[in-house]
């Protein structure tokens, strides 16, 4: 743990690179100097980066594994969807800015909805049994939605399960995903919620609630005996996390014309988990990177065609590998020599 | 009618009879009492017929040879196990139904045999927790940075200081919790039990690891953390410098069971105790 100045620091210096880099990409997008790859890639980054950010807090922070954080990225995409079609076609909201932000709340209440049904009963055992249970909700979400069919007519919603005959203009077609969605989403909203959910979590760390969370992760039995309630605050962390994730795949669902159900997989659930891993686990700055490099990266993979997902795991285990190195550790301390007294004086007193 | 009824519990404690509660304390309300506590794992009976009552600023001790069953005692009385027979009362409410949590509410703090600090935080931090229900601010307060959150974070912070003064740790506020020398981590839990604002102090083993200027140290704060926040203590130790030194009364445990109460006088010429700790006397030897 870091000092409080130290923390500090660290805390401005995100904020303050990517408020940079936000302006920078403004004004490439302005110039027309930005490659369209990237471009169209940049609001999926937000999504993820948020992904990353809440999956930490769980992961890093309140120390359980959660396997299924995809699951909540569905919700909050469908229902940011559904939100945004029925406040278009019934009620003939078009500022696209407030259906957004309407959109995007209502898709981290619904996800928050869903993690307070898995957390109640899940968070009060003691062991991995969160990662079997959310494991097991991600699928059965994917599975759910490619089963369900919700219409619009006029000012009233219309559900089906299994049957996709409604009246009204449909906003999801089961196993098709959701259809001619009117993409709203944009990279400045996108950039508002990685600041937000940053704000989120970094406040929540540290502050009383915080404190309990990571006292809870460290040792349970001493945390009870202060008064914690540790139940409480796993549930705090793992709901703030679900609400997040929810509100990421909101904006991910507005970014695509249209998004199957099947996008949300076990797959999307565990490259979260590795955005986390790469970037440290509790490091919530590093997941921040992770997330970006590890979106762009596939991308700039494609000229390797069928080999593509071989380099990237390869690349990942290179990063681990010497990211653990220590000679390759004392080379960057050689070359950075201000870090040099910094780091070894942590060591030392480690 | 109900004080008269504790009064005829307590005659039930085996051998001596005699209930621990200091002179001084007899008009008061006992912080603690338990009748005939005990806890069966699968069919050994770890402890057995506990039975003692605390005053209100009373220090006790609790001694016995190695595997007595004095951690467990401590583990019942805060609820990490819960008890198969017996009842506990804090200052007369019933704990029956307490989870730990609860009993650090009501007010027993507790130090680890081992110690279970949050050693990847900092000290400050470390007291910081003990204040987590003295000193409250919300999540919401926490996230928005609301107004509450940052009086709350002064106050924890000024009584942090203070608390650590006991100790004269506030120059170590700011280095993490495990880093510190083994004394100071042992000072520090007693520092951040303490932050609960507990009535019952219960220290497991505080002087292991210390040496004998530290350990003399130790005893002068025990006694001061009595005078000044006046709570009652109740300790294991196997140091009997410092159990006959400060504790008013001494229960001593053996197999589970307790084998003899008393002052420290009555405590060392004790027939049973001395038996239990250096085996049964020969007639050559005496």
């Amino acid at each position: 743990m870091k000092t409080k100045k130290a923390r500090l620091i660290t805390q401005t210096v995100t904020y303050a690179v990517l408020i940079l880099l936000f302006v920078i990409l403004t004004v490439m997008i302005n110039n027309k100097s930005i490659s369209r790859t990237l471009k169209g890639q940049l609001i999926p980054i937000c999504s993820w980066i948020v992904m990353a950010v809440s999956l930490n807090l769980v992961v890093g922070i309140s120390g359980e594994l959660s396997l299924g954080h995809a699951g909540f990225m569905s919700i909050g995409a469908f229902s940011g969807i559904i939100v945004s079609g029925w406040l278009l076609n019934g009620f003939g909201m078009e500022d696209p800015a407030l259906r957004l932000f309407l959109s995007i709340l209502c898709g981290g209440v619904i996800a928050g909805i869903f993690g307070v049904l898995i957390g109640i009963p899940v968070l009060r055992l003691r062991g991995d049994y969160l990662a079997i249970v959310t494991l097991a909700f991600g699928e059965i979400i994917k599975n759910v939605m490619n089963c369900v069919y919700v219409s619009v007519e006029g000012r009233s919603l219309n559900w089906g399960f299994l049957d996709g005959n409604l009246p009204g203009t449909l906003l999801l077609n089961g196993p098709m995903g959701a259809v001619k969605v009117k993409t709203i989403a944009t990279f400045g909203a996108g950039f508002i919620l990685v600041i937000f959910s940053l704000i989120v979590v970094l406040n929540l760390v540290n502050s009383r609630s915080g404190r309990a969370i990571m006292a809870a992760r460290d040792n349970r039995i001493a945390a009870e005996a202060m008064g914690i309630n540790i139940t409480k605050y796993k549930m705090m962390a793992f709901v703030t996390a679900a609400v997040l994730a929810g509100m990421a795949g909101a904006l991910y669902g507005l970014s695509m014309a249209t998004l199957l159900p099947t996008k949300f997989s076990f797959n999307e659930s565990i490259n979260v988990l590795v955005f986390v891993v790469l970037g440290g686990i509790g490091n919530i700055p590093g997941s921040i990177v992770s997330a970006t490099a590890l979106t762009i990266l596939p991308e700039k993979l494609r000229f390797l065609q069928n080999y593509r997902m071989l380099a990237y795991a390869i690349l990942l285990i290179l990063v681990m590998v010497l990211g653990n190195n220590p000679l390759l550790k004392t080379l960057w301390r050689r070359l950075i020599p201000g870090r040099n007294r910094e780091q070894t004086g942590e060591e030392m007193r480690a | 009618m109900s004080e008269t009824k504790r009064r005829q519990q307590t005659h039930m404690v085996p051998y001596p009879s005699r209930a621990i509660v200091p002179e001084r304390d007899l008009g008061s309300m006992p912080v603690l009492e338990c009748s005939h506590l005990g806890i069966e794992f699968g069919g050994l009976k770890a402890v057995d017929d506990f039975s003692v009552v605390m005053g209100r600023t009373e220090i006790g001790g609790l001694i016995g040879p190695n595997g007595a069953g004095k951690t467990t005692v401590f583990n019942l009385l805060t609820k990490v196990y819960q008890p198969t027979h017996g009842t506990m009362m804090l200052e007369g409410r019933d704990m029956g139904s307490m989870n730990t949590v609860d009993v650090s509410k009501a007010g027993i703090a507790r130090t680890f045999q081992n110690i279970r600090l949050f050693n990847n935080m900092t000290v400050e931090e470390n007291v910081r927790i003990g204040l987590h229900n003295q000193i409250r601010a919300g999540m919401f307060s926490g996230i928005f940075r609301l107004p509450r959150h940052w009086k709350a974070e002064k106050a924890q912070h000024e009584k942090t200081l203070e608390l650590l003064n006991i100790f004269d740790m506030a120059g170590m506020a700011d280095e993490r919790a495990g880093s510190l020398p083994y004394g100071a981590q042992r000072r520090l839990e007693i520092v951040r039990a303490l932050a609960t604002n507990p009535k019952l102090l219960l220290l497991d083993e505080p002087a292991a690891g210390m040496n004998p200027h530290e350990t003399e140290e130790l005893m002068e704060n025990i006694i001061r953390i009595r005078d000044q926040f006046q709570i009652a203590i109740l300790l294991i130790e196997h140091d009997m410098n410092l159990v006959m030194g400060i504790c008013e009364d001494i229960c001593v445990l053996n197999f589970g069971k307790i084998i003899a109460k008393g002052t420290p006088e009555e405590i060392q010429a004790n027939p049973a105790v001395i038996e239990a700790y250096l085996g049964k006397r020969k007639e050559a030897e005496a």
